[in-house]
């Protein structure tokens, strides 16, 4: 049936129709309509889930780690602060295996407080073991934390939903939301591999000494390296029943592109209007959206970037003492090419400031205008600031 | 592409305007969009709401700045923020006020169309309560022609169930009182 609805309230909806069995959470902006929509739901006698309030995030993600160890489907759900608290146990829910799902909805770290969009509190966990799915619309988030389930639980890692804040979380779009019977289809109940089991007593996460650990890190990566082309069979049985798909990555008229927009979230939403009317005027430009970072999709990456003189990379978020992290990925994923295409840095839209129609394309004429980078990171829209020092 | 701004005052139910509107759109097989303005905000404040309206697929999410229509739905804003900034020279302006759009139009001193109805009045006599949105909602409708008036009928009754009825009178009656200049 067709609804609108939130980018928070398709997560929600999702999360009803993937039947979790557990979900905990602990409130934080601008997540907070995800949770509080399930806990309606969980009133109205519309999920069975068992909801868990605890004090923390971290507490929320431990009581999730415990439960999936129980073999229970599970889902939370935080933004920020809330995220960068979970940071230890980010880690031991993939090196346990732990299919657990979680939506993160990008908000800025803080100081100085901020509620607003910015990418680099789910990027600082791109080390922690976790797939990660970034999404343009209400429709993709929803879709997203369907096959998420399906995913994680093929695999055996966790992952993470990840929506930008306010611009998807809290906007209002047409999305299909599809009928359970449909989606009990595509994702059966869960069947853990392992768990708890009275009548069969184990041990988990006991010691593991230096002759057993790096096998166990290297089935980590290899489970993710077969993520990739799991999310390809998932996501053509996920088409057969709802006529959808999204890919790790999507490329758009990149094939005869001279300069190609490298974007994520809802920056490449924009970009699709920019890139349309950029071509009606005769300009080569194409458009790669990266949804999956974690694993990230190096092959898809080097094919369809491989062609292009200039590469322009849009980060909404930042490594200091670095540069913006997609920008290092794409660098990374194409230096091993015998020709390989200038890549270009640009640093937009960071706590929350809007990223419009354009500002992209001021991008595009900036990358399109200057013959090689002048700088590794070229940060968009400053203005004059002062550094805070007295002057003399 | 039609850009719409909401005014109106924490609690007064500008985000459920917007959420109502994209849904008659939708109602149509038209494309609907609409966001608050991203931050706090507090009951009595004045907030904003945002709608995108076009009859195809809306990829932009980024914010609205210059608005084919802007709709106040509470009077005592205007002087407190300027509700007509950005507003594009040929828009509309649509008010609830007992002030006619002549005297709007020059309080204001806004070149493009004004329209205005006492939704407040409507609303008391409608719902028994001076929230106007639905009823501004109807005022819209007919100023801009976006979509139907019964496109409206199926959205209003899913978010309000049994007070359904209520704010589609409200919503038919500024539909019929609205007046422009």
């Amino acid at each position: 049936m067709k609804q609108v609805l939130e980018g928070s309230q398709a997560v929600a909806e999702a999360v009803k129709l993937a039947r979790v069995d557990v979900i905990s959470a602990y409130p934080i902006t601008p997540q907070t309509h995800i949770v509080e929509r399930l806990s309606d739901f969980g009133a109205e006698g519309k999920i069975s889930a068992k909801y868990l309030r605890v004090e923390s995030e971290h507490s929320a993600l431990a009581a999730l780690i415990g439960a999936a160890t129980g073999g229970a489907r599970t889902f939370t759900s935080t933004s920020s602060q809330g995220l960068a608290l979970m940071h230890e146990l980010l880690h031991w829910a993939s090196g346990a295996r732990l299919p657990i799902v979680m939506a993160e909805v990008n908000r800025a770290l803080a100081p100085g407080w901020n509620i607003w969009a910015d990418q680099t509190d789910s990027l600082a966990q791109r080390d922690t073991g976790w797939i990660q799915l970034y999404c343009e619309n209400s429709q993709e988030v929803l879709d997203s934390t369907l096959i998420a389930y399906n995913l994680a639980e093929t695999v055996n890692l966790p992952a993470m939903i990840i929506l930008d804040a306010f611009y998807l979380s809290h906007t209002y779009e047409p999305v299909d939301v599809p009928e359970q019977d449909l989606v009990d289809r595509f994702l059966p109940s869960l069947k853990p591999k392992f768990q708890i089991d009275q009548d069969d007593p184990q041990a988990f996460s006991s010691l593991v000494t230096p002759n057993a650990y790096m096998e166990m890190r290297y089935n980590i990566a290899q489970a993710m390296d077969e993520t990739i082309s799991q999310l390809d069979s998932i996501e053509g049985k996920f088409h057969d029943i709802f006529g959808r798909r999204y890919g790790a990555i999507e490329s758009v008229q990149c094939e005869d592109a001279d300069i190609v927009m490298v974007t994520s979230g809802t920056i490449t939403s924009t970009c699709r209007q920019v890139i349309r009317d950029l071509r009606a005027q005769g300009e080569k430009v194409g458009l790669c959206k990266i949804k999956m970072f974690r694993p990230f999709p190096i092959d898809a990456i080097r094919s369809t970037l491989q062609n292009a003189n200039k590469i322009a990379v849009i980060d909404r978020n930042f490594s200091f003492g670095a540069t913006g992290i997609f920008a290092q990925e794409i660098r990374a994923a194409l230096c091993n090419l015998p020709r390989r295409p200038l890549v270009f840095g640009y640093v937009a839209g960071l706590g929350g400031r809007d990223v419009t129609t354009g500002i992209i394309e001021s991008i595009y004429r900036c990358t399109k205008d200057t013959d090689v980078p002048l700088s590794e990171s070229i940060w968009i829209g400053l203005q004059e600031v002062s550094d805070g020092r007295a002057r003399s | 592409m039609v850009e719409i701004r909401w005014h109106g005052r924490g609690g007064q139910g500008a985000v459920t305007s917007v959420e109502l509107l994209a849904l008659a759109a939708i109602e149509e097989g038209k494309f609907g969009q609409g966001f608050p303005s991203f931050g706090p905000e507090r009951r009595g404040a004045p907030v904003i709401a945002f709608n995108r309206v076009a009859n195809e697929r809306i990829k932009i999410k980024s914010g609205i700045y210059n608005p084919d229509v802007v709709v106040v739905l509470d009077e005592t804003l205007i002087g407190i923020v300027n509700v007509t900034d950005g507003l594009k020279s040929d828009g509309k302006l649509i008010v609830n006020t007992t002030k006619s759009p002549g005297e709007v139009k020059e309080q204001l001193k806004f070149k493009g169309a004004v329209a205005t109805v006492d939704a407040t009045k409507i609303a008391r006599e409608e719902l028994g309560v001076p929230i106007t949105n639905t009823t501004m909602l109807g005022a819209l409708i007919k100023v801009t022609g976006l979509v139907d008036l019964k496109s409206a009928k199926n959205p209003v009754e899913h978010r309000f169930g049994r007070l359904a009825q209520r704010n589609l009178n409200a919503l038919s009656r500024a539909f019929k009182e609205v007046s422009t200049n």
